[in-house]
């Protein structure tokens, strides 16, 4: 079967629990190989959208196409087999061993389970695979459960808050995971609270609100949409000969100044000009500071 | 394999595991034991084999019993699913709501015909061991009995699982669950009965009775059994009901079917539209 449509195509897409708009006119899009960040707070709609591209609930308008098919319908049960979804609340089988567990999910998805053991140590758990799953931790159930994701090699992975709750180490594992599979051209859209740390994995952000989009694009755009202040640190050889206007002095030879996205440029060639200066940083805000700079300028 | 089979096989895989198999298998034989036990004594004379008695008798218990255990099998199948969030991630696989539906009721089905195929087969062996003879004549009813009994449970199957797909919580699901079973399996018997002594058959007559009677699986059970042998209809001191009942065997036996087929089908409509 040849997949001609993008792997996620969402349309003006409105999702209502009662007078609650869940997911308010969303369109989204995405492309093989992109690893797409859905930033929110808690019931901003995150767990709804995946819900909607899974064919779980069906929305009040718009157009949902996962892989060209539009979820819930037969021919949508048959391509889901190219999906990956790794749920919010980890959710197995407590009585099933590693192995069973996974050797389920790779038959229901008529996959044979011989590569089920390469892929249980390729997320770690290869010693515990024969025990019960209701004895692991939430380390181990998670790893377990991104592994079942990983089945047959998905063409889409869609990441519920997958990196809540798990010790650095198994953190460190999953991204390089997702940058891997991002490699080999997954299209991946993973729902998140921590997004600093995925600053060097996201091709893009879009930040949802009460169920509206209220910012979508890549770091440089987001930067720019957020327009908040990059900070310049300079340290001099000695104290300066004349004061320096534009700038804060922070110890006797160090020196800061805020200035806008727009005006970074121009402000480091000034820095630069100033006479015995032997070091420079340069601070961008980070995806945490400009997903708050975001929800705060809906809230004003 | 297709996505029902695997399903059958990991629910059937499941009640092994969790000893429900054993625990009801356990439970049925030790009922069937005892009361072919005590049931045989007063039939010592009369050359009866305790088999034939034990039909009675058992079939009067299995119709608490098995509708139960049906019950309790059942009324979490979806709801608990959905709660625990399994369900979310299996519909996230190549798997159609119908084949979820189809696959636990098959394999929860073939956990309760396995307990009730060994539990009173098991009885009934040590039955006719302990009275030293073997009479193949009456296994035939008692090979009835056990048919029926499945009926009977795959029935409360499926109307445990339209509850479990109707409701939004687990504990709702359970107090319905045995709401519905107190319901159909004593409550409504015993209105009738009052109702009946009440009308002295002035406004309800055999015909009506009749009808009335399908609409509950319990006693379509019941009269399956009654009428299904007519050694069985006198033993149970109930020749004179079944003399009254004008139904065949094969209408009954396709009311019971139809009382599996509807829920069945309900209950998978119903999930079908249920947002997750």
């Amino acid at each position: 079967m040849t997949v001609t449509g993008s792997p996620i195509e969402l349309r003006a897409v409105t999702k209502r629990y009662g007078a609650l708009n869940a997911v308010d006119q969303v369109s989204l899009h995405l492309d093989p190989g992109e690893c797409v960040i859905l930033a929110g707070h808690n019931g901003a709609g995150k767990s709804t959208l995946i819900k909607l591209i899974l064919g779980l609930i069906r929305p009040e308008s718009g157009t949902v196409r996962v892989l060209g098919e539009t979820p819930g319908t037969p021919a949508a049960a048959r391509s889901r087999r190219h999906i990956g979804y790794l749920p919010e609340t980890v959710a197995l089988y407590p009585s099933q061993t590693g192995v069973e567990t996974l050797a389920f999910y790779a038959r229901l998805k008529g996959l044979s389970p011989a590569g089920n053991p390469a892929l249980l140590s390729r997320v770690g758990i290869a010693d515990a695979a024969r025990r019960r799953v209701g004895g692991y931790s939430k380390g181990m159930r998670q790893r377990l459960a991104l592994a079942q994701a990983l089945l047959g090699q998905p063409r889409i992975l869609l990441l519920d808050e997958p990196t809540s709750g798990l010790d650095p180490a198994s953190r460190l594992l999953f991204y390089e995971i997702v940058r891997e599979l991002r490699d080999q051209g997954v299209a991946i859209l993973l729902s998140t609270h921590a997004l600093a740390e995925l600053e060097g994995l996201a091709d893009r952000a879009i930040i949802l609100r009460k169920g509206q989009k209220i910012a979508d694009g890549n770091l440089s755009q987001l930067r720019h949409q957020a327009d908040l202040p990059v900070r310049i640190r300079i340290t001099l050889e000695a104290p300066p000969a004349q004061p320096l206007p534009e700038w804060r002095q922070i110890a006797a030879q160090r020196f800061e100044r805020h200035c806008s996205e727009r005006d970074k440029l121009a402000s480091l060639r000034a820095a630069h000009d100033i006479p015995g200066i032997c070091d420079l940083e340069l601070d961008h805000p980070g995806l945490d500071e400009m997903y708050a700079q975001f929800l705060h300028r809906e809230d004003a | 394999m297709s996505p029902t089979l695997i399903l059958i096989r990991k629910e059937i895989r499941d009640s092994l595991r969790n000893r429900w198999v054993l625990a009801v298998t356990l439970l049925l034989a030790m009922l069937a034991l005892s009361l072919g036990f005590l049931g045989s004594a007063p039939t010592g004379s009369v050359k009866v084999d305790p088999l034939t008695v034990t039909v009675v008798s058992l079939s009067s218990l299995s119709i608490f019993l098995v509708p139960l255990i049906a019950m309790l099998l059942s009324y979490d199948a979806i709801v608990g699913e959905i709660d625990r969030g399994t369900m979310a991630l299996l519909l996230s696989y190549p798997v159609s709501r119908h084949q979820v539906m189809a696959g636990k009721f098959l394999g929860h089905l073939a956990t309760l015909s396995l307990a009730t195929f060994l539990g009173y087969g098991v009885a009934g062996v040590a039955l006719q061991a302990a009275h030293g003879e073997f009479d193949p004549a009456a296994w035939g009813p008692f090979g009835l009995l056990i048919a029926a009994s499945i009926l009977l449970g795959a029935s409360f199957l499926a109307l445990g699982y339209l509850i479990s797909a109707l409701v939004q919580e687990r504990a709702t699901a359970a107090g319905l669950a045995i709401g519905v079973w107190l319901f159909l399996v004593v409550i409504q018997d015993m209105v009738l009965l009052g109702i009946l002594v009440a009308d002295q058959g002035r406004l309800i007559t055999d015909a009506a009775l009749n009808v009335i009677l399908l609409f509950n699986p319990a006693d379509v059970y019941r009269l399956l059994n009654l009428t299904g042998h007519e050694n069985i209809a006198m033993y149970a001191g109930m020749a004179g009901l079944s003399g009254q009942v004008t139904l065949s065997a094969m209408t009954l036996l396709l009311v019971q079917l139809l009382w599996i087929a509807l829920p069945l089908a309900l209950a998978s409509w119903v999930f079908n539209r249920r947002a997750l």
